[in-house]
């Protein structure tokens, strides 16, 4: 009997990609069950299954669900409290003097 | 040997009388998991059956054994589209354990060790469709496959039968499970492929 092995949430970003623009990777997040907070590359993702279901490395906790149907996906986040989205340096307009 | 070879008549896989739409036959049996498999020993497993009034029914593993035990050979249909036909288990029937339970309830919520959960028509659970499971194939219920005990729905699609199954609860009123929470269909036909909301 083997563990069913899981990815790492690298492999959310193609799925996610469809929804969002934003590179899932390259973000921070903090787990709405035990409050950890860190890269959503580090989530533990299991595939083996109806949809994607991201869980917390730290308390197992599903923080991210994702179900494709053909024409239509649903995503539940409720288990992330935040995402933290790397962003550009926002230009801001300064008066002229 | 046979004049006509068997592969000559044989009928395509994927449309086979017996199987739903949409499915094809698997001859193995896929492990599908949305997270880590609990490991739940016999000695410190138990069922429980909740009412709605909040009254609690409760069997140890023992006291499960003690029940009277069927033993159906059932297709199994899987909504990620695989059918395994002929399937044989041993368990207790769900009437048995609804059996002097009091409830006007009309919903089942089954919950699992590991937190799953799934929703389903207390009907549904009744006349002799719905078992508690703790043998597949004669040998003990291996825990990749929801062991010690599972539910078994056969009637639905598979994510209904909950793994490593703790519990059910009886509700006036439907609260959808893990999946029926992410879009999946909250029946769950597979005659009628209800795989999603809407379908």
């Amino acid at each position: 009997m083997t563990e069913l092995s899981y990815l790492d949430g690298n492999m959310l970003d193609g799925p996610l990609r469809e929804l969002l623009a934003v590179d899932l990777s390259a973000t921070t997040g903090r787990c709405d069950t035990c409050g950890m907070t860190g890269p959503m590359a580090g989530l533990h993702v299991y595939s083996h299954a109806p949809g994607l279901v991201g869980r917390c490395p730290a308390c197992t906790g599903v923080m991210v669900r994702l179900v494709r149907a053909p024409e239509r996906a649903w995503l539940d986040l409720r288990g992330t409290t935040y995402l933290q989205v790397p962003m550009p340096l926002e230009q801001r307009l300064r008066p002229a003097p | 040997m046979g004049i006509v070879s068997p592969g000559f008549q044989g009928r395509p896989r994927s449309s086979a009388p017996d199987l739903p739409p949409g499915q094809y036959l698997t001859e193995d049996f896929p492990v599908l998991s949305a997270g880590p498999t609990p490991r739940v020993a016999p000695d410190t497993w138990e069922f429980v059956l909740t009412s709605e009034t909040g009254a609690e029914h409760r069997w140890s593993w023992d006291e499960l054994m003690r029940l009277p035990q069927e033993t159906p050979t059932v297709d199994l249909h899987c909504v990620t589209r695989w059918s395994k036909l002929g399937t044989t288990w041993q368990g207790v029937s769900l009437d048995t354990l609804l059996d002097g339970v009091d409830t006007d309830a009309s919903y089942a919520l089954a919950h699992s060790y590991g937190g799953y959960t799934t929703n389903l028509p207390l009907d549904d659970l009744r006349g002799g469709r719905a078992w508690v499971v703790h043998t597949y194939d004669g040998r003990p219920l291996p825990a990749e496959h929801g062991g010690p005990a599972r539910l078994l729905v056969p009637h639905l699609y598979l994510w209904k039968s909950a793994k490593w199954v703790h519990g059910i609860r009886l509700l006036v009123d439907d609260r959808p499970g893990f999946w029926e929470t992410a879009g999946y269909h909250d029946y769950g036909d597979p005659w009628r492929e209800q795989r999603y909301q809407g379908d």
